[in-house]
């Protein structure tokens, strides 16, 4: 791990630059905001806060519940009509505006290019648009004939009391398709996160361990891996290269049918573990199905994960052949990324995205000899910073109290331990499985974590700690650029991609290699405004 | 690609499948974009102003900023003044904005907060700093479609702003409808270069195209001014583009001011631009330079030299209704033939404007609004056109049906230029012209087998 960081850049005494950040808001936010920002020292037991409220008149770059429900976690399946109940913008927003690649299965349906609302009008607000959605639900089953329907509520759904359970229910018996209500209204929560927890329960619910299969050997699932830029492919790719099957994929190029079959999946792989927690511990009680966390960006990460999936299994077989594929792979993207090397090492870079990008890509970053000083979450809890030990200390806050937690028990004939106790002891103490220590364990001493970062902060933190490179969405990415600083979309990946991976790993490179040296950074001035102006006398002198 | 959508079509009253519009308050967003110095503020949960914000920043490749009021489930039960309250105390310290302009959400208009006193009261309390402005207007986001939502802004603008101070000035006004930065700045450039003095509002020109010089502003060089938008009240009369985004606020000036108003379309291809020019000449007495009719005469040039590629070509378009107006009115200039014309937008007068425009050259033209692409798909096909003109949304019908795609209107995401080179005016007809023949000789190169590949077309 390299040592360039911020405390070694002279001209920055930290504490007074988070004291100067904070400074400009008013008092009572600055004392707020002041508890989301972190200077690591890992010697201490060090707490930031997360999963607040963001203060109102503040720029951040959270969105809201329906953004983490039907944006991230719930429109990703590309095999089910998901009918957005509400004004059109929600439906219309989220309408391939995230890239999440999908192949149809042998079946043909795919949805994913389509955006479904009732594009309710004044009308249906006054009177209740229970009967328009009914009537919607009825014309997509009369369209497409689909195998199950969504129904995704926004904010004025709930607020005029709209039940969209019971038209789900009607409907599903009517029509003999299962019909998902998602009760995530915008207002819910404090960001995001709200509706990757409104997800999760009704994916629990409905979908999971709805279709028994034969088990297959070496079979898992991938939770939370959302197949932007076609991630989920390349991690699949190498998988099968080492015998190991994936069963369903939570929800990157998800298909509904498969995860119907998900419980019968040996192990559960918890890629975005803000997103998909709650599903990998419910599906842990109710199956027997314990989690490994992975990391699959960045070489060095993803050859751990793939050690760490052999120790589960612990099969002398599969740990060679994963140790064969290891090398071979490593090898190869090894060489592929040598010649960016030398281009990008030592460069800084910030970055703040998601609920888990922020912490897998420091490992891909420190794989090309780059140095992440700061980074962040939009919308995270703090066990996603300083791991799940902390769990048991997290109060759930007013906000978030109206988010159901489901009541999980095994399940009388489906739960089917996958090791023996003392095993699953052992891996556990191992921390192969059902461990997650959070960012905070690859973030080294002198460098920052911001939560829910502001745009005031971030254009702050430009100025101040000169990154080569900042990494974030859509919404900061040219205020970004037009500092002159380089970035790199993590959400969308500036429309390029696999960057999980092995391949994906060397696409990251060359992609961040073209940004960073790209000959237009020095352009960007005038010649005329560059040098000292000359004061020569043009009038020949006499 | 769209391999679901069946080429038969069924009625439908309640689903909406691929919208050809979007809601209120991304318009009110952009409107208030070209005020100076203003920060666009949403009174609604977090989502609407991160969507918002995220899909003009595609749209434009530019910083785009706002703030919203946060709203959690408990403003939501007991009302968002709170929220607002304290938005506009944070704002006003940090970000330090001229201007604040609220416009609300579905979730807002729901719950029925009362805008006008919530502000008022935040004036009487000192939260708003003297000398700075919050304006606001209502945007429910169940009525009309984002178009409707810019209306209602610039009518707030002028609710809010625009004085009579008595004395008549010899400059107009011009509302220049939900277009482009570069169309602002265009239509700025064409009435200057007629000898007129004119205040166009609002004016996204350097907000939304702003230059690369490794400096960044939170509030970009352009915008128009408090000064200016204050003083819109004394010119002698406002040119409203676009009756779907600018014919409200003219309207509200003319009651507010007295100051006089025409309603006209887009000056988008020859003939509304004809009219564009021909009304500032008729309200100012200025004559229309020679350059200009240079302009003018270049387009016609290209009209007539593509002609043997235009003429009779079938089009499908869809987008805007004030865009598709002039869009077809220009199509029927070159000999173009529009099949489909389609609107998210809902609005009778729209149906029978275009079916006016397109009697004589286009009568079986399907003419729709309050429709969607899913139903242009469908219409498509059915029967297939020669080129679709649309936005990006677009772009998937064109690659299942295997058609070529002009892209025009709003939003575009996945291409450059529309926001630096304009299709209003002379030269703007000059550029849509341009994309519209190039495109449609693009594909005939694809197309052709080698024994008819051509050198010279």
């Amino acid at each position: 791990m390299s040592d360039k960081r911020i405390m070694n850049a002279p001209a920055i005494a930290l504490d007074d630059f988070v004291e100067g950040v904070v400074d400009v808001y008013p008092a009572k936010a600055a004392k707020k905001r002041r508890k989301h920002i972190v200077v690591r020292d890992p010697a201490e037991k060090q707490r930031i806060e997360a999963n607040e409220r963001t203060i109102p008149g503040i720029i951040s770059q959270r969105g809201c519940c329906y953004a983490g429900c039907k944006g991230v976690v719930i429109g990703p399946i590309g095999d089910m009509v998901h009918i957005v109940h509400g004004p059109v913008g929600c439906s219309y927003y989220s309408w391939l505006s995230r890239r999440n690649l999908f192949r149809p299965r042998a079946d043909g349906q795919n949805y994913m290019q389509y955006c479904f609302t009732t594009d309710m009008e004044e009308k249906d607000i006054i009177f209740g648009g229970e009967k328009k959605l009914k009537a919607a639900i009825q014309e997509a089953y009369d369209i497409f004939k689909p195998k199950a329907i969504s129904v995704l509520a926004t904010c004025p759904v709930g607020l005029i009391g709209d039940d969209i359970n019971s038209v789900s229910k009607e409907m599903s018996e009517k029509l003999g398709i299962q019909i998902i209500p998602f009760s995530c209204e915008g207002y819910k929560g404090v960001s995001q996160s709200a509706g990757h927890h409104i997800a999760n329960n009704n994916l629990f619910k409905f979908v999971i361990g709805q279709d028994d299969i034969e088990q297959k050997e070496h079979t898992i699932n991938i939770l939370g891996e959302y197949n932007t830029g076609g991630d989920t492919w390349e991690i699949e790719r190498v998988l099968n290269r080492c015998g190991i099957n994936v069963l369903s994929v939570f929800t990157g190029d998800g298909s509904y049918s498969e995860m119907r079959q998900s419980h019968m999946a040996d192990v559960n792989l918890l890629m975005c573990h803000r997103s998909v927690n709650y599903i990998a511990d419910m599906m842990e009680t109710k199956f027997g199905i314990p989690w490994i966390k992975v990391n699959f960006i960045g070489i060095k990460s993803m050859a751990k994960s793939l050690k760490k999936i052999a120790r589960f299994y612990d099969d002398p077989k599969l740990t060679e052949r994963v140790e064969k594929v290891i090398e071979e792979e490593v090898a190869k993207a090894e060489e592929g990324i040598a010649r960016y090397i030398p281009r990008l090492k030592g460069k800084t870079v910030i970055l703040f995205v998601g609920g888990s990008r922020a912490h897998h890509y420091q490992g891909l970053f420190r794989d090309l000899g780059m140095v992440p000083i700061v980074a962040g979450y939009e919308f995270a809890h703090r066990d996603d910073y300083e791991g799940r030990e902390v769990l048991p200390d997290i109060k759930v806050i007013a906000d978030n109290r109206n988010i159901e937690d489901l009541t999980v028990e095994r399940d009388p004939e489906r739960y089917n331990p996958r090791k023996d106790d003392e095993t699953l002891k052992r891996l556990k103490e191992e921390e192969v499985i059902d461990t997650y220590h959070g960012m905070w364990e690859d973030m080294g001493r002198g460098t920052m974590a911001i939560d829910d970062v502001s745009h005031k902060e971030l254009g702050m933190l430009i100025k101040k700690l000169k990154p080569d490179m900042v990494c974030s969405g859509i919404k900061d990415k040219y205020v970004i650029e037009k500092f002159g600083v380089p970035s790199k979309q993590l959400h969308n990946y500036d429309y390029s991609g696999p960057f999980a991976g092995f391949r994906g790993a060397v696409n990251f490179a060359k992609d961040l290699d073209m940004l960073i040296h790209n000959p237009v950074w020095k352009l960007t001035t005038p010649p005329w405004k560059k040098k000292p102006v000359l004061k020569a006398d043009l009038t020949v002198s006499t | 690609m769209l391999s679901m959508t069946p080429k038969e079509i069924t009625e439908r009253k309640a689903l909406r499948i691929n919208p050809a519009k979007t809601c209120q308050p991304i318009g009110a967003m952009y409107a208030a974009l070209g005020i100076h110095s203003c920060l666009p503020h949403s009174h609604g949960s977090q989502g609407c102003y991160a969507y918002h914000r995220s899909h003009l920043t595609r749209h434009f490749r530019e910083p785009v900023m706002a703030s919203t009021s946060s709203f959690t489930e408990g403003a939501s039960v007991f009302g968002g003044a709170p929220n607002l309250r304290q938005a506009l105390k944070n704002i006003f310290q940090i970000y330090d904005p001229d201007v604040v302009a609220v416009h609300t959400t579905c979730l807002s208009e729901t719950i029925g907060d009362d805008l006008p006193s919530i502000i008022k009261k935040a004036k009487d309390d000192g939260i708003i700093p003297d000398g700075k402005w919050v304006i606001h207007t209502n945007t429910p986001s169940y009525v009309g479609s984002h178009v409707t939502g810019f209306s209602n802004m610039v009518r707030g603008i002028v609710d809010y702003f625009s004085q009579s101070m008595g004395e008549t000035k010899d400059r107009i006004n011009v509302i220049p409808g939900y277009v482009e930065p570069s169309d602002m700045r265009e239509i700025k450039r064409m009435t200057e270069e007629m000898g007129v003095k004119s205040l166009v509002f609002p004016d996204t020109s350097d907000v939304l195209d702003t230059p690369q010089t490794a400096q960044y502003a939170m509030y970009p060089k352009g915008g128009v001014t408090i000064e200016t938008l204050c003083s819109t009240g004394d010119s002698k009369a406002t040119l409203a583009l676009g009756p779907f985004a600018s014919e409200q606020a003219a309207k509200a000036m003319e009651t507010k001011c007295n100051v006089p108003f025409q309603v006209l379309d887009l000056p988008i291809g020859v003939s509304a631009t004809d009219r564009f020019v021909q009304a500032i000449m008729d309200v100012t007495g200025k004559e229309v330079p020679e350059s200009m009719e240079y302009e003018r005469g270049r387009l016609m040039d290209i009209m007539t030299d593509m002609q043997h590629h235009l003429l009779n070509k079938e089009v499908a378009v869809f987008g805007d209704p004030d865009h598709l107006i002039s869009l077809c009115e220009f199509l029927i200039n070159m000999g173009m033939r529009p099949k489909y014309v389609i609107t998210g937008t809902p609005g009778k007068r729209f149906d029978l404007r275009i079916k006016g425009i397109l009697k004589d050259w286009a009568p079986n033209a399907i003419v729709k609004s309050d429709a969607d692409i899913f139903y242009l798909h469908q219409l498509i096909k059915n029967d297939p056109v020669d080129l679709i003109i649309g936005n990006t949304y677009g772009k998937y019908v064109a690659h299942a049906e295997d058609i070529p795609i002009v892209r025009f209107g709003f939003p575009i995401l996945d291409r450059v230029g529309h926001s630096y080179f304009p299709t209003v005016g002379y030269r703007g007809g000059m550029y849509l012209l341009t994309n519209i023949a190039n495109t449609i000789l693009e594909r005939k190169d694809r197309d052709d087998p080698d024994e008819f590949f051509e050198l010279i077309m």
